[in-house]
């Protein structure tokens, strides 16, 4: 390595002798080399946080990323409480392991109900200008020539001679990607993935003798776990240095009865304590690895709130979704936009004092026709004079004193003219 | 370290009351910036620390103090912090490997009901500086972060009262050292009526922690709802007890955490509302 160097700062003054000595200085002291960023900064995917220097990664969804304070850091699990039918908590699973899937990240993903392989599956489409880069196919090629695939371009011949940046564009100054869920991911992209499956079923559980608070399901999952960190190198103690990656790390529906839990079936459950000794588990070994984690909980079936209190506080993020589906508010016309609402219940604390808190508490979220996405529930007064803006205020307000008084909310529609 | 702290609790670390249990305790909110307050506190004081950090890892323990202008990986070298990494403790026993290395402190993971003994052992063992270095450090101070998060791990209240009774017996009494702990707790606090429930873990600890102790900081989140400028409000309770009787006397304070430390000012003086 020093000699490889060595012989670098030898060729350089050999090629520019017009340099300025000065310049040439730090070639040669071994000791005053030039300062550069830790090397985990180059994991793709990745960028370090504005206010304190953490490592984010996106979870796929833009506005979500905005709300956690640009994204989730590694080595933090984000715990989402799961809508009533568990579709958009679902949703925002696959956006995070999508993500993870376009970002070239090692994914682990477990699960009790449905196939970790069938999740997968279902992954949304990225929608990429730059899609081709990461296929597989077109991947070494790029990489080695990159005119090759300009030749390939035979429609628009106009656009050969531009440079090629959308590379540079994807990995650095865009921060995550964005997905379109009507249609799934193809799945030469998908398989391109390291992926590591967890399905409770087929994974054989020892019983364990000792007195711990833990299930052998969840012990089961921490040692399998904790084995994809060590032998793949996501250890930060491991000094492997030549390429390190991000493990995404997704945990469908834990605390479900499916897996093996009575958390959600009793107000004083046996094994009230082993989710949130996972948890802890899973922080410890999350704290000393490149990996970070998102964990569904079906929290509106556990009935004990101070049960679910200790396990929001084992997470370091912790997002509730509230769907409109199913519930009376789904006709309520001051939350047609919606489908459901966000709640915030909790943002991290990580190595600073003050904690990056949003900016207001009232969110929800909608799906559109193609994508995900939060937004504040309460817009601010907009002062354009629009005969819509008075009609929607004239209804939100009627709404408001409709359901003040218990009555339904029928009759308010022909207000909107 | 808040200076605006230490003025409201007539402290500073060259004259400190001796001997004192300091209760932090939060409820919908989070006290744990007064936990690192209290850890620059007394590293500053030269007293001699043991830090039982079982929520955090101690990176984030010793990025945060480096911000509050103290070195814990110097402290720790000098031999004035003895930090327990809960953490990583935890994870040799929840995971056990062939060579058993884990250290005793966190036995209480591999069998809840066994009890907290080994823990206070380590904290006794700890604090008890043989080596002769009695003149080099203060009065012995244990901090704990946080004491619910045993209840949630299947540790019993009654179990973890009695870890902080014989810290407090060990540390304030004997040896007229200070212990602050802090407890965390999501429930209102009236809705403490149905009886034993799992629940009520959070609550019953609270209350007897708070019978033990002789200050009291109480953080909480502003009644009125949420606000960017005011993260919260603190009450201040000191309980003394005199020759007539016991005194309380109480104080409350909104506060904001910055950056690098709070600021603490009368409620409705805000710098955002004045």
């Amino acid at each position: 390595m020093s000699v490889t160097r060595v012989t670098a700062s030898m060729a350089a003054p050999a090629n520019r002798v017009s340099k300025p000595s000065g310049e040439r200085l730090p070639f040669n002291t071994t000791s005053f080399q030039k300062k550069t960023r830790s090397k985990l900064l180059s994991i793709p995917g990745t960028r370090p946080s504005v206010q304190n220097g953490q490592l984010l990664v996106s979870t796929g969804v833009t506005s979500l990323d905005y709300l956690l304070g640009g994204g989730l850091a590694v080595g933090t699990v984000l715990l989402i409480e799961e809508d009533r039918y568990d579709s958009y908590s679902r949703m925002i699973l696959k956006y995070f392991l999508a993500e993870g899937v376009v970002c070239r990240h090692e994914l682990f993903v477990a699960a009790a109900q449905d196939n970790p392989t069938d999740i997968l599956q279902e992954l949304p489409d990225p929608i990429l200008d730059d899609v081709a880069i990461h296929k597989p196919v077109e991947q070494p090629r790029l990489s080695c020539e990159p005119h090759d695939s300009l030749d390939a371009m035979k429609i628009a011949w106009r656009y050969q001679n531009l440079p090629k940046v959308q590379s540079a564009l994807a990995s650095s100054s865009r921060f995550g990607h964005y997905y379109d869920v009507s249609k799934t991911m193809e799945p030469e992209i998908r398989q391109a993935a390291k992926c590591h499956p967890f399905y409770l079923p087929e994974h054989p559980t020892q019983s364990s003798p000792t007195h711990s608070p833990m299930l052998e399901s969840y012990s089961a999952l921490l040692k399998s776990l904790e084995d994809v960190i060590h032998r793949e190198g996501f250890d930060v103690a491991t000094p492997m240095s030549n390429s390190r990656n991000i493990l995404r790390i997704g945990l469908h529906s834990l605390g479900s009865a499916l897996w093996g839990d009575d958390l959600c079936c009793h107000d004083n459950p046996r094994h009230g304590h082993a989710l949130a000794t996972f948890l802890y588990g899973l922080r410890a070994l999350l704290r000393s690895s490149l990996a970070v984690a998102v964990v569904t909980v079906p929290s509106h079936l556990i009935q004990n709130r101070a049960l679910m209190g200790s396990i929001t506080r084992l997470c370091d993020n912790a997002i509730a979704l509230e769907s409109f589906k199913g519930s009376e508010r789904e006709t309520n016309p001051l939350y047609k936009d919606y489908h459901g609402l966000l709640h915030v219940r909790q943002v991290p604390h990580l190595n600073c004092l003050v904690s990056q808190l949003p900016d207001h508490k009232d969110l929800a979220f909608k799906l559109k026709r193609k994508q995900f996405s939060i937004e504040r529930l309460h817009l601010p007064p907009d002062l354009s004079e629009t005969v819509s803006r008075v009609s929607r205020g004239e209804l939100a307000g009627a709404t408001m004193v409709a359901s003040a008084c218990g009555s339904g909310t029928s009759g308010n529609k022909h207000l909107d003219f | 370290m808040f200076t605006e702290l230490n003025s409201i609790l007539n402290t500073s670390p060259d004259s400190f009351t001796q001997g004192e249990f300091i209760l932090v305790s939060d409820r919908q909110s989070d006290a744990s910036f007064l936990i690192h307050h209290f850890l620059s506190f007394y590293l500053r004081a030269r007293c001699k620390v043991c830090f039982v950090g079982l929520v955090q890892s101690y990176s984030h323990y010793s990025a945060v103090s480096q911000r509050l202008g103290v070195s814990l990986a110097q402290a720790k070298e000098k031999g004035q912090l003895i930090f327990l990494e809960g953490l990583k403790e935890s994870l040799s026993i929840l995971n056990p490997q062939e060579a058993d290395t884990g250290s005793q402190a966190m036995d209480f993971l591999r069998d809840p009901a066994v009890g907290l003994r080994s823990l206070y052992e380590f904290v006794r063992s700890g604090l008890s500086s043989s080596d002769g270095g009695e003149d080099e450090w203060g009065p012995p101070v244990l901090l704990v972060d946080d004491l619910s998060v045993l209840l949630s791990l299947g540790v019993s209240v009654g179990a973890a009262l009695d870890f902080s009774h014989y810290c407090r017996a060990t540390v304030c009494s004997q040896k007229q050292g200070n212990v602050v702990m802090l407890a965390r707790c999501d429930g209102e606090e009236d809705e403490e009526d149905d009886g034993d429930d799992e629940g009520e873990g959070s609550e019953r600890l609270l209350k007897g922690l708070s019978h033990q102790c002789s200050l009291a900081l109480q953080v909480r989140g502003l009644p009125t709802g949420y606000c960017r400028d005011i993260h919260g409000q603190v009450e201040v309770c000191w309980r003394r007890r005199q020759a007539d009787g016991q005194h309380t006397q109480k104080k409350l304070f909104q506060y904001k955490v910055h950056d690098k430390g709070a600021s603490f000012f009368a409620r409705g003086t805000s710098s955002a509302v004045l």
